[in-house]
């Protein structure tokens, strides 16, 4: 895909044949990714595929041993964690990790804790409650104690307060209620629109290309399939081992 | 692990490949090097250990604490983990230019301790910042020569360590063994001139050894020699033997486990007729502590119970048998055989076990061990209270515990073979408990709590009646062990019984390899034998004075890159299907392996951001 | 009429807050039953209650008539309630043989003196756990038997461990398994294996079912009866075809009816 979708705007994050490997076993093998402004991709494969790997070393917190990351045109390879997150890459983690024990106010502020501005930490606190009007009416609520919807509101909303410029999901809809998987999806469509890049790591295929502009597949740290969410969907081969259909 | 594969990548390809080394790698490890050589300095190692002599008037035990640094850091700074699926330059003149690099920046550490012991007085707090250290560190000839000589030494010994990856396997197992068999002959210089005297054969080691101690000349060139050509001899065929015990089956595999099991047995009988005074009396030692450790190694390595106060048993053990036997003990008149006085100590190790278990057992985690620390000083302050001092004696302790009179031996702390004798009966006694229990019922009963306590309650198990079955099992070995030491001795004093034993026993059974039994023997041969227990001293008697450091440092060592211990267990070690395990743990977030991820993490700077973590 | 497990008016409240408030539920002799609800709707505090790792503040839980109410939970399995774990919690270090042999724990009797003399009765039940350790393992076909009964459970593939679990839970010699979302994480092939697997628990073990799950396809293709738990009360009761169909459960639950996602 690269040779001709890298002419079009630089893209936003980059793998570039990228391996790592965990003690000596080869987790991923040349991966090659791009996520241009705007899109909202994702990433789907099964358990040991590679999947959480891939978001370890977009993060930093695995270093590949070949290939490049590249985050908005610079080389991060062997930039920490918290670099990444102040240019720009903001994980939601899977099944939220809220700290429970703040408010959900505490929560929203600690996703900014990385920036000085504090005018634009007001002003990114007030599109949080535009985008989720629930989550004014709880601030002052420990974060335990939301329902599951509300929670997810409260992490993707301090996901959005380190004003990312992509934000990855990991499963947002693991161990989640079907009401609440599709509520979710229907949240990250929401803030895709208003303009967010979106990469998505998921194993429920049917959901994520339902929303998604575009879809890798990895299979034991190789992409095997690469394309548009429509193809995808349309592909017989995809539809045996990932939706379920034989 | 990582970074040596992509060095920078901003000079990517113009860079000849020679110089195109990972600085960063060799800046950090350099560094570190000339740390660990300053602080072994400043601690007296150098100067405290000149007069141990390795090789005659040539390399003495002082000189080699320093030495063996620079040559290990050259070894760690090039040596590479082997990726699948990545093509890896073989290991070459790259590699060996790292490790003189290391090793010239590591002369770093002696040149500046020489110019500064030169130029400024800090011996009000380095005690050892002085002269003789200035002597030692410039090899008396002046401080010129002494920066010149460590930059030398430094780059010599690390080309040497990081070449070792570069010589074929052979060459490499000649030099190790050649290295590992002079420094044990000649470390081992008490039990090696022991044994030969035993034998009859004193006129071979009075040749080898010179008069001041350490091998001379001559006999550490034929030495060398000799051994340098057993592995070529034996090459493959030791690997060869093991590798097919491992293979063997059910039956067979029994068979050659007995006759293993048989051939050890047989050389614990045998060997110490023949051994001096001396080293009956350390193989006493480690008996007993290894006895300690058997009991501890139920209670925390199979229970997971982190028993901080053990040491209280070990003291019940004692005090009851001085109570009973000795005729000095102040209130118990008739004096027991000691055969009777041990199923009263079994007994009331017992009851003990019950009486601390009780109230402890339904703690978990930190707050069970806090609780443990102070029970076990709570019964050494009771025996030495002035308030039960009737009974046991206060400080004074009881003195005049006879010897154990067998009928056809007497076993007295005169004689450490006859000692090491009934430690040896009781060892193989709890080494069967271990055994049998390890794999029954109650053994997986308590593995599985070690594991998760609230699953194993949730699958049927009462986990408080197991935990205090593994309290009480361990105290009677404790007790055992204490019996013994107040025969052995004829006396006990509360002294006997500080936390400091609690501790080193935990370190042995730790550093040994925790919940086996192969481990717990090589971790007290090891610990107890060569470095010595807490008043006991070791083979090593020149480390007694940094003892306690080494047990320390070596713990942390072997929590960061061996937590599974000296001999792991065999399921630990287990190769087959390991991607499967591997990749899933890791893609699970599980960091089995501290030695990779400390590697990733360092390679990549990384810290968790707390939201990621 | 009695049930094999009655649930009276069970209130669970942690600091103030009911985890589970006024739920009355039965189940009876070889059904499977679902438990469904919206994340945090107090259903695995309902496991846990059962099974004693949580106390219930009101209320009283019933098995085979008696009550269970303040039993330790390796007394609630001596009944036969066995369970496994939303977040799969075997014994990562034992092997895959040990994690099965282990849970008979409250089934067998030998302690110190057979193991130390190797009586004829302790080697008799030694024999007579691992039979029944590898037969419960030789329910999910090849996958944990053979060279893999002597491995460690941690390398074993996620699909496995949660197999491994049930194993475990079917060796307590239960009437009565609670599973925990047991298809958690799987694809969907193993989750149609399972699925089936689950039908034959009852059939061919004669277990008795309970179960958390939040894949519907499982839910629809095994339940006999589904309760749905919102905010720790019941909300609907019934076939799963009733419930399904059910507004309140749509509207807290299921969402849109599940033909129009997939």
């Amino acid at each position: 895909m690269s040779a001709e979708e890298s002419s079009s705007p630089t893209a936003l994050l980059e793998f570039r044949k990228v391996n790592t490997h965990y003690g000596a076993v080869h987790i991923l093998k040349d991966v090659d990714l791009a996520i241009y402004p705007g899109e909202l991709v994702c990433l789907l494969g099964g358990n040991a595929s590679g999947k959480t790997t891939t978001l370890k070393t977009l993060l930093g917190m695995v270093t590949p041993t070949s290939g490049e990351v590249v985050l908005d045109g610079e080389v991060v390879n062997h930039r920490p964690t918290s670099y990444r997150v102040a240019n720009g890459v903001t994980m939601v983690p899977e099944n939220r990790r809220l700290f429970k024990r703040l408010s959900v106010k505490e929560n929203l502020v600690l996703g900014a804790y990385l920036r000085k501005d504090k005018d634009g930490i007001e002003a990114d606190l007030e599109y949080v409650f535009e985008l989720f009007p629930r989550v004014k009416e709880r601030l002052s609520q420990k974060s335990g104690t939301l329902s599951g919807g509300e929670q997810q509101m409260v992490a993707i909303g301090r996901a959005l307060m380190s004003r990312p410029k992509v934000l990855l999901m990991d499963e947002p809809s693991m161990g989640l209620a079907p009401a609440l998987v599709q509520q979710n999806f229907e949240l990250i469509q929401k803030i895709n629109d208003e303009g967010m890049s979106i990469f998505m790591v998921e194993q429920n295929a049917n959901m994520a290309l339902s929303i998604a502009d575009r879809g890798w597949v990895l299979q034991t740290g190789t992409v095997v399939l690469n394309d548009t969410s429509e193809a995808l969907l349309a592909n017989p081969e995809m539809r045996a081992a990932y939706l379920g259909e034989s | 692990m990582s970074a040596t594969m992509n060095a920078p990548i901003s000079g990517s390809s113009t860079a000849p490949a020679l110089f195109d080394l990972d600085w960063r790698r060799i800046g950090t490890w350099g560094g570190l090097c000339a740390l660990a050589l300053i602080l072994v300095s400043l601690i007296g190692m150098p100067v405290g250990l000149d007069r141990r002599m390795i090789i005659e008037g040539r390399l003495s035990l002082g000189y080699l604490a320093l030495l063996w640094i620079p040559l290990l850091f050259g070894y760690v700074v090039s040596k590479r983990v082997v990726l699948e699926g990545v093509e890896t330059p073989d290991p070459g003149a790259r590699d060996v230019l790292a490790g003189f690099c290391t090793g010239v920046l590591s002369g770093l550490g002696p040149v500046l301790l020489i110019l500064g012991i030169d130029n400024f007085n800090l011996r009000e707090p380095l005690v050892n910042w002085g002269p003789p250290l200035l002597e030692q560190l410039t090899f008396g000839r002046g401080t010129g020569f002494g920066i010149v000589a460590w930059f030398g030494i430094g780059a010599v010994l690390g080309l040497l360590g990081s070449a070792l990856h570069v010589l074929p396997k052979d060459v490499r197992r000649v030099i190790s063994f050649v290295i590992y068999g002079l420094l044990s002959i000649s470390v081992l210089e008490a039990v090696i001139s022991d044994l030969s005297e035993g034998f009859g054969l004193e006129s071979l080691t009075d040749d080898m050894y010179a008069r001041r101690g350490g091998l001379t000349v001559k006999s550490s060139i034929i030495l060398a020699v000799v051994i340098g050509v057993l592995p070529i001899l034996t090459k493959g065929r030791l690997k060869g033997a093991t590798n097919h015990y491992k293979e063997l089956q059910g039956e067979e595999r029994k068979r050659a486990s007995m006759m293993l099991f048989s051939g050890v047995a047989g050389l614990c009988i045998v060997l110490p007729l023949f051994l001096g005074k001396i080293v009956n009396e350390l193989l006493a030692n480690v008996g007993l502590f290894l006895l300690l450790a058997l009991g501890l190694n139920i209670v925390v390595g199979l229970a997971g119970i982190l028993d901080l106060g053990y040491v209280a048993f070990f003291a019940v053990g004692g005090y009851t048998t001085s109570v009973l036997t000795s005729a000095e003990s102040p209130f118990f008149a008739p004096e027991l055989h000691f055969g009777f006085a041990l199923i009263i100590v079994i007994i009331m190790a017992g009851l003990t076990g019950l009486v601390i278990g009780a109230p402890v057992i339904r703690m978990r985690g930190d707050y069970l061990a806090i609780v443990t620390l102070g029970f076990g000083e709570i019964i050494r302050l009771l025996f030495m209270s002035d308030w039960l001092k009737p009974y046991f004696g206060g400080a004074q302790g009881i003195t005049n515990v006879p010897p154990v009179d067998l009928g056809f031996a007497v076993v007295t702390g005169i004689d450490p073979r006859s000692v090491f004798y009934l430690v040896l009966v009781f060892c193989t006694l709890a080494i069967y408990v271990s055994w049998r229990l390890q794999g029954s019922r109650l053994g997986r009963a308590w593995m599985a709590i070690r594991e998760d306590e609230q699953v194993a309650e949730a699958m049927g198990i009462n986990t408080v009646n197991a935990k205090l079955m593994a309290f009480v099992v361990g105290a009677m070995m404790a007790a055992l062990s204490g019996a013994v030491l107040a025969a052995k001795v004829g006396s006990v004093f509360p002294n006997s019984f500080m936390i400091l034993v609690s501790i080193i026993i935990l370190v042995v059974v730790i550093v040994g390899g925790m919940g086996n039994i192969a481990g717990v023997l090589v971790g007290s041969f090891v610990l107890i034998g060569v470095l010595g227990g807490p008043r006991q001293p070791g083979l090593l008697q020149e480390f007694q004075s940094y003892k306690l450091l080494i047990y320390g440092a070596l713990l942390v060592f072997m929590m960061l890159q061996r937590p599974e211990g000296l001999v792991p267990s065999a399921r630990r070690s287990q190769e087959l299907h390991q991607e499967e395990f591997l990749q899933d743990a890791w893609l699970k977030g599980e960091d089995h392996d501290t030695e990779e991820a400390a590697a990733a993490a360092a390679a990549g700077g990384s810290e968790g951001t707390g939201e990621q973590a | 009429m009695s049930h094999l497990l009655e649930i009276r008016d069970l209130k669970v409240t942690f600091g103030g807050l009911d985890a589970l408030s006024g739920l009355n539920f039965h189940v009876d002799e070889g059904e499977i039953v679902s438990v469904i609800g919206p994340n945090g709707a107090g259903k695995t505090t309902f496991f846990n209650a059962i099974s004693g790792l949580v106390e219930a503040t009101e209320g009283d839980i019933l098995f085979e008539d008696e009550s269970v109410l303040g039993l330790e939970p390796h007394q609630v399995t001596g009944l036969g309630i066995a369970r496994t774990f939303q977040n799969v919690r075997l014994f990562p270090n034992m092997t895959i043989l040990e994690n099965v042999m282990v849970s008979q724990h409250c089934r067998t009797r030998q302690l110190v003196f057979g193991a130390l003399m190797q009586t004829r009765a302790f080697k008799r039940e030694e024999r007579e756990i691992r039979e029944r350790a590898e037969a419960a393992l030789g329910f999910f076909g090849s996958r944990l038997v053979g060279y893999r009964l002597e491995q460690a459970a941690f390398m074993l593939s996620y699909a496995n461990r949660r197999r491994l679990e049930i194993a475990r839970a079917m060796a307590t010699q239960p009437r009565l398994i609670l599973l925990d979302e047991p298809v958690a994480g799987m694809n969907p092939m193993e989750t149609a294996e399972l699925t089936g697997l689950i039908g034959r628990l009852r059939s061919e073990w004669g277990f008795t079912i309970v179960m958390i799950e939040h894949d519907m396809r499982v839910v629809r293709d095994v339940s006999d009866r589904v309760v749905v738990l919102d905010h720790g009360v019941p909300i609907a009761h019934g076939s799963y075809d009733e419930v399904s169909s059910n507004p309140e459960v749509i509207e807290a639950y299921l969402g849109r009816p599940l033909e129009s996602r997939a």
